[in-house]
């Protein structure tokens, strides 16, 4: 008959108060458990959508912290907007002076390379526009880039697909520059999917509905980033909403002058009958012929007139850069941040501050208090096995008279302490991860992040180790008194 | 015949709480042979307790010797007399002192649980059997009577297959019709065990069943005529 065995006898022979003690262990137990898995999955989700194929994200000065928060995880309020000029310092001469033709602006802009353009040659910058809602949910005016060029998952390799639909182009005949793609957990939270039409509210989820619709065309497949939780519109879709362009005056001065780009233009359109097969390329010679005209007519020959934004009226939110050599980009990051105007915040860098600064010192604090409930829990332990003690001296007494040492009572009542320690931190796991399985599809919902039964965070190996260390600590007063038991006068008793 | 036991000048005295030592034992000499049976009558409070936890290794003796089977047990560590108990001696108690936490076969067990032999189960389900429980292995000591109790108590004492068997007052918590079937079993299990057998009482009846009768009073040379403890 091993001593755990014994031990294990003495554990059941108290069950009520046995149960009690190890239950109250458990729960300390599964709340520190809970706390490092709600950390490793907060760390996770912060890192991961960090991670979405840009290393830097430009914006206007203020915090890079806030910067980060808006433009990567669609949280926060934007802290000002850039100037489109801004964006156009990342293009090389030929797409600035592309554009001077599609949108008008100063023809200086089109006279040489972007400032920040050899830094992103191989690399991507794609705009971003903020500031309106659908629902709960943010608006994000981008380009087509944005769905052929970010790659998310744990390995940031995957590309964005869709469950349902295509992503928005620039331009179609069938829906102009109104088109839109929702997020996975945007389509299914607001009951709408491809084919129907939401008009985006301007400045908080409760202002004032834009008159402008945006047909939806796609909707993207999960991907467990904030991406699931934004409706993307058409960056030129945006600028022609009511609002959003940029009071400047003597705005006909910057009007595209090449007029006569419009009729070829008008011939391509007419001659592309699908329009659904229309290419990037197609949207963009579009585009650039609607830019040329500055004015021009829908698709079905309506006399309503749309005429994009110029450049001057135009602004960015943000900037999300991938430098085509990641060496360039801390050189990149000074440049612009020595600026006047714009800062480049490191997404990742930004996160792992907030966590070291913020999330770190507050799972700390957590920690603690779970640490003091575990820590009360063994004091739990102690007081049910030295209040048994009293019962137990002359069951000590009679297992010394029957040749058991000093050290093997001691060990027993360690054994029974470290088996209600075992007992209770195995039933504090299976607690908090039962716990963490139960509410996996909020988490998932809410963090993008899938947990299983078996998802651990990297701490949790630590928790055992240290309950037993504890669960030692507790049982050393009563072994003490089970050493000091005195055999004869206990035996007499 | 060969000594089991032999004592010899054997002192014994405990600290008492208003200061001073009170002397309990002063035994000059005594012996028991192998497998001899013994009975030692004393008067309440005479020391004979006391004796019987001196040759156990219980106690420490203040001057003298104690010999079990040639080896002197007061010159061991107490991890060797710890250690030397659990294979030479058994002890059957007057109030059993069964753990309650453990089933009959359990507590039987526990007494081979210390030494170094093996804890067979087959050993403590056969002497289980001899004492007549061969239907009540699993039962807890709250589920026994009395005389079971301790019976389950003297199976448990020769489970270790000790040489010296020490019986402190076996049957004066059981009723007096068990209580010859208690000695008898006794007797009867160390003379098959070929234990040497020392029974403590304060019941001449009980100890007019041994061949050799012993009193305390007279191979123990302190006057406990005043005495109020031992």
């Amino acid at each position: 008959m091993s001593l755990i065995h014994i031990a294990w006898r003495n554990f059941c022979h108290r069950a009520l108060s046995s149960f009690l003690t190890t239950f109250s262990l458990a729960l300390g137990v599964g709340l520190v458990v809970l706390v490092l898995s709600i950390y490793g999955v907060i760390s996770e989700a912060f890192t991961r959508n960090a991670s979405v194929g840009y290393n830097l994200v430009v914006g206007p000065k203020g915090s890079p912290l806030q910067l980060t928060l808006n433009s990567v995880f669609y949280l926060s309020q934007p802290i000002e907007n850039l100037p489109y000029t801004e964006y156009m310092e990342f293009l090389s001469q030929d797409e600035r002076a592309s554009m001077v033709k599609k949108f008008g602006g100063d023809p200086k802009l089109a006279e040489r390379n972007g400032r920040y353009a050899p830094f992103v040659s191989g690399g991507f910058a794609i705009p971003l526009a903020l500031g309106d809602y659908f629902g709960q949910y943010r608006v994000v005016g981008t380009t087509p880039d944005f769905f052929t060029k970010l790659k998310h998952g744990p390995n940031v390799d995957e590309d964005f697909t869709f469950s349902n639909g295509r992503a928005f182009q620039t331009y179609s005949p069938e829906h102009q520059y109104f088109e839109a793609v929702l997020g996975a957990r945007v389509a299914k939270d607001m009951k709408v999917g491809v084919g129907d039409t939401f008009n985006p509210t301007h400045g908080d989820p409760e202002g004032q509905g834009h008159a402008q619709g945006f047909h939806v065309v796609g909707v993207l497949d999960p991907t467990g980033t904030p991406n699931d939780r934004a409706a993307f519109v058409n960056l030129e879709g945006f600028y022609l909403m009511e609002g959003h362009a940029k009071p400047v005056e003597n705005v006909d001065q910057f009007k595209p002058q090449n007029d006569d780009v419009l009729d070829q233009t008008i011939d391509a359109v007419e001659s592309d009958e699908d329009g659904s097969e229309q290419d990037t390329s197609t949207a963009d010679l579009q585009t650039t012929v609607d830019a040329g005209s500055s004015e021009t007519s829908d698709e079905s020959g309506s006399s309503e007139k749309i005429r994009l934004l110029t450049i001057p009226e135009r602004e960015v939110t943000s900037i999300l850069v991938r430098n085509g050599n990641m060496l360039f980009a801390p050189g990149m990051q000074n440049a612009i941040n020595e600026g006047i105007r714009a800062q480049a915040a490191a997404p990742i860098g930004e996160i792992n501050k907030l966590m070291s600064m913020i999330v770190g010192p507050l799972l700390t604090a957590l920690l603690a208090i779970t640490g003091i409930t575990c820590a009360v829990a063994a004091v739990g332990i102690l007081v049910s096995i030295y209040n048994s003690m009293n019962d137990r001296r002359r069951d000590i007494a009679i297992m010394r008279a029957l040749g058991a040492r000093r050290s093997t009572v001691t060990n027993i009542i360690v054994f029974e302490s470290f088996q209600v320690a075992l007992i209770g931190t195995i039933a504090g796991w299976l607690l908090a991860h039962a716990a963490m399985v139960v509410f996996s599809g909020q988490i998932e919902d809410q963090t993008g992040v899938q947990v299983g039964f078996f998802t651990t965070s990297n701490y949790e190996i630590f928790v055992l180790p240290l309950v037993l260390c504890l669960a030692l600590i507790a049982a050393l007063l009563p072994a003490w008194a089970a050493y000091r038991t005195d055999v004869g006068s206990n035996l007499s008793a | 015949m060969t000594q089991l036991l032999d004592i010899k000048r054997l002192k014994k005295s405990f600290t008492q709480p208003e200061g001073g030592n009170l002397l309990i034992l002063d035994i000059p000499e005594f012996q028991i042979a192998k497998g001899e049976q013994v009975a030692l009558i004393g008067q309440s409070g005479g020391g004979k307790t006391t004796l019987l936890h001196l040759i156990a290794g219980l106690l420490s003796l203040d001057e003298g010797s104690i010999r079990i089977d040639g080896i002197e047990t007061n010159v061991l560590s107490e991890q060797g007399r710890d250690r030397f108990r659990a294979e030479t001696i058994g002890y059957v108690f007057q109030t059993f002192n069964l753990l309650p936490a453990f089933s009959a076969i359990e507590n039987v067990r526990l007494g081979m649980a210390f030494g170094s032999g093996k804890h067979q189960y087959s050993r403590a389900a056969d002497l289980l059997t001899r004492v007549g429980l061969k239907d009540r292995f699993n039962y807890r000591p709250s589920q026994l009577s009395v005389g079971q109790q301790q019976r389950v108590a003297i199976a448990r004492s020769l489970a270790g297959r000790p040489k010296l068997l020490l019986a402190d007052e076996p049957t004066a918590n059981v009723d007096p019709s068990s209580a010859d079937s208690v000695l008898e079993l006794i007797r009867e299990t160390c003379r098959e065990e070929e234990v040497s057998l020392l029974t403590v009482t304060h019941d001449m009846q009980i100890a007019s069943r041994f061949d050799r009768i012993e009193k305390l009073d007279e191979i123990n040379q302190v006057d406990h005529s005043s005495a109020s403890s031992g």
